[in-house]
């Protein structure tokens, strides 16, 4: 049986996701905050065919906790797979007026979830078998000015995935990178932003991914094309851009 | 600085509001009382408020309880149709009526007591909800079956209170699989012949709405039970990525298609094995596909005239045909007598839809067809409406008067009325 651990499961971005998930028949063990929304969210995944449900209050600014959950997880039987979709984004100019919500920033979106799997590793080392999705962003692929403190915590995250799939992928641990654009949630909520996908499409594009074992997904997949021709805009150039 | 409010539509993208849209994921955050929406499939403007905020109730979209000892779900008002369907019909339990689309939510489908392809056998959705939860200013209400705030919640689009979630009995199913027959209809009298004498639970007849002459009125009827197999759902979606020009749909373009869509079923007819979604949603695949019809968007027209008024209905069709500006999407259908609300759409007779892009002369079409249907004693779908004219429409459903008086007692400061209760003038009268 496929067990998935969910970090941050009432995040709009997953909900589709878990639902996948449940028709599929996978075993969920869903992660977060508001114990009320993941009763709730639970018992919906519950209804939609996943055999087994468990919901855990988790928080990941709290890592004193981390080592008891990855003892629990070490004795899943079944295979074990892990999606981390915890992250925040408070404004820019919010950051730029208290500097000390960096070390927020990046906790939610980089060393708490970093931290988090550097435990979780070795027990799928050992397993050698299960799949790691780190949700990530494409604003970490170049420092905007609209939000580079959270674009740089999501770098810091990419570059922390790429090295533990190194690690874990001769070991037979699939670790995938996922870049999504905006999404269509809460987080994004009244902004008017350019390509947005729903959560639906990201849950179909990790899917996707999972599918085929791939490193990095962009999503929506345009986000692969415009990135690699932002990632190529010379320093020069792209220091006078507002994009 | 905030932004203007965002535009939004209706299905067929022909009418538009813009306004504040409140969208909450669940029901502690639902701190506000306005015109809810689902997944806006209605075409017109059921679901539109241009005078003041809307909710969006897509994020409220949890399955909360099953029974599996009576078959009832109870689900929250925005769960959608085809994910019920999705996940219940392996188990051997699907909702007893489904609409064209299963993106269509709950609330949707209680608003506008929508039918299926078994409305003949199983009636409107409404007679299949055993409970209603309403919010309304004075706080939550529970609704039930054999009250009037329960007939003029069904099919009551929207006026009564916003449906926060609902009881549905679900149908028992042999597997989520189909068996389908299809059959070619020559012309008028033969399809209405299959239609009639169809034993089948669902039968539904494709129309060649552009056919004219000794072939006016062919079509192929399709006529399906459920089954159990191996059968996978086709995984792949297409997405629609931009209004597509107006030749695509123009005339000779339509007709060349019709053609092969006809013949694409041999004469002797065949039986095929479909999975469930793609007998249920044909269209659902293909992504937003209102937007082939482009920018100006599109209008469905849909009719239901009584059984002894089929004359008419030939008569409709032929205007139709010889307008050459119908679309491939055209259906008919023999519908039975179940409905559960004072503005329930059914009648027993038949029902014509057909879609037709948004230009003047269709809409000159559609009136003329309006007048037609009022003629035949028949009656306008409020789900699909965007053009009719108020007394009109109204006149055809002799229930109204029964509808306002509990409307008016639900919202007594009108703060549910959409962009087409307005423009029809439902709640005076």
């Amino acid at each position: 049986m496929q067990y998935w651990i969910v970090l941050g499961a009432t995040s709009g971005m997953a909900r589709p996701f878990l639902r996948r998930l449940a028709i599929d028949g996978a075993a969920l063990i869903l992660a977060g905050r508001d114990m009320e929304e993941l009763d709730a969210l639970a018992k919906d995944c519950h209804l939609r065919g996943a055999p087994k449900v468990e919901v855990i209050p988790f928080d990941i600014r709290d890592d004193a906790a981390f080592p008891a959950l990855v003892q629990k997880l070490a004795a899943v039987e079944g295979v074990l797979n892990l999606a981390c979709f915890v992250g925040a984004m408070p404004e820019q100019s919010a950051i730029d007026a208290d500097p000390a919500l960096i070390d927020a920033v990046v906790t939610d979106n980089f060393t708490g979830p970093a931290k988090f799997l550097t435990l979780l590793a070795p027990v799928l080392e050992a397993r050698g078998e299960g799949t790691i999705i780190g949700v990530g962003s494409v604003a970490g692929d170049r420092g905007r000015v609209g939000n580079y403190v959270y674009g740089a915590a999501k770098a810091g995250f990419a570059t922390y995935l790429s090295g533990l799939r190194n690690r874990l992928g001769r070991k037979g641990v699939h670790v995938m990178t996922v870049k999504p654009g905006p999404v269509d949630t809460r987080m994004t909520a009244g902004k008017k932003l350019p390509f947005m996908a729903s959560p639906e499409t990201v849950a179909e594009d990790i899917m996707g991914g999972i599918a085929r074992g791939a490193n990095v997904v962009y999503t929506a997949k345009i986000w692969y094309f415009l990135m690699a021709v932002i990632r190529a805009i010379p320093e020069p150039i792209f220091k006078k851009l507002s994009i | 600085m905030t932004p203007p409010p965002p535009e939004y539509y209706g299905w067929g993208r022909a009418l538009r509001a813009r306004g504040p849209i409140h969208r909450p994921q669940n029901l502690r955050a639902l701190d506000m009382l306005a015109p809810a929406f689902g997944m806006r499939r209605s075409y017109g403007d059921a679901a539109l408020n241009s005078q003041g905020p809307a909710l969006d109730m897509s994020g409220l979209d949890r399955f909360l309880d099953f029974d599996p000892a009576t078959g009832t779900l109870t689900l929250e008002a925005g769960a959608r149709i085809g994910e019920v369907a999705a996940s219940f019909a392996p188990r051997g339990w699907i909702p007893a009526v489904m609409p064209g689309t299963g993106f269509a939510t709950l609330g949707g489908c209680i608003a506008q007591d929508v039918h299926g392809k078994n409305h003949h056998h199983a009636g409107s959705f409404g007679t299949h909800v055993s409970e209603i939860t309403l919010r309304q200013a004075g706080g939550e209400v529970i609704v039930t079956p054999g009250t009037a705030l329960f007939q003029a919640t069904v099919g009551g689009l929207g006026q009564t209170g916003v449906i926060t979630r609902a009881k549905l009995r679900l149908a028992p199913c042999a597997g989520d699989l189909m068996v389908v027959t299809e059959r070619r209809a020559r012309n008028w009298a033969e399809h209405l012949a299959f239609l009639d004498g169809s034993q089948a639970s669902y039968t539904v007849g494709w129309i060649d709405a552009t056919a004219t002459g000794s072939s006016l009125g062919r079509g192929i009827i399709e006529e399906a039970e459920f089954g159990r197999g191996l059968s996978r759902d086709r995984k792949h979606i297409t997405r629609v990525p931009m209004d597509a020009p107006h030749f695509a749909l123009s005339a000779p373009v339509v007709r060349a298609f019709n053609a092969a869509y006809y013949r694409r079923v041999p004469a002797a007819g065949r039986t095929v094995l479909k999975s469930m979604t793609d007998f249920f949603f044909p269209l659902d695949r293909i992504h937003d596909w209102n937007r082939l019809y482009g920018r100006r968007g599109f209008h469905q027209f849909q009719c239901v005239v009584p059984l002894a008024a089929a004359e008419a209905l030939r008569a409709m069709l032929t205007r139709i045909a010889n307008s050459g500006l119908a679309s491939p999407l055209a259906v008919l259908k023999r519908m039975g007598t179940g409905r559960a609300g004072y503005l329930s759409f059914p009648m027993e007779g038949y029902t014509l839809a057909v879609d037709f892009p948004n230009r003047a002369a269709a809409r000159d079409l559609i009136r003329a067809l309006e007048i037609d249907t009022a003629a035949a004693g028949g009656r306008l779908y409020f789900a699909k409406d965007a053009l009719a004219e108020g007394a009109r429409i109204r006149a055809m459903y002799p229930e109204l008067a029964l509808w306002q008086q509990e409307v008016a007692k639900a919202d007594p400061t009108r703060a549910f009325e959409t962009d087409l209760v307005r423009r029809l003038n439902l709640r005076s009268a």
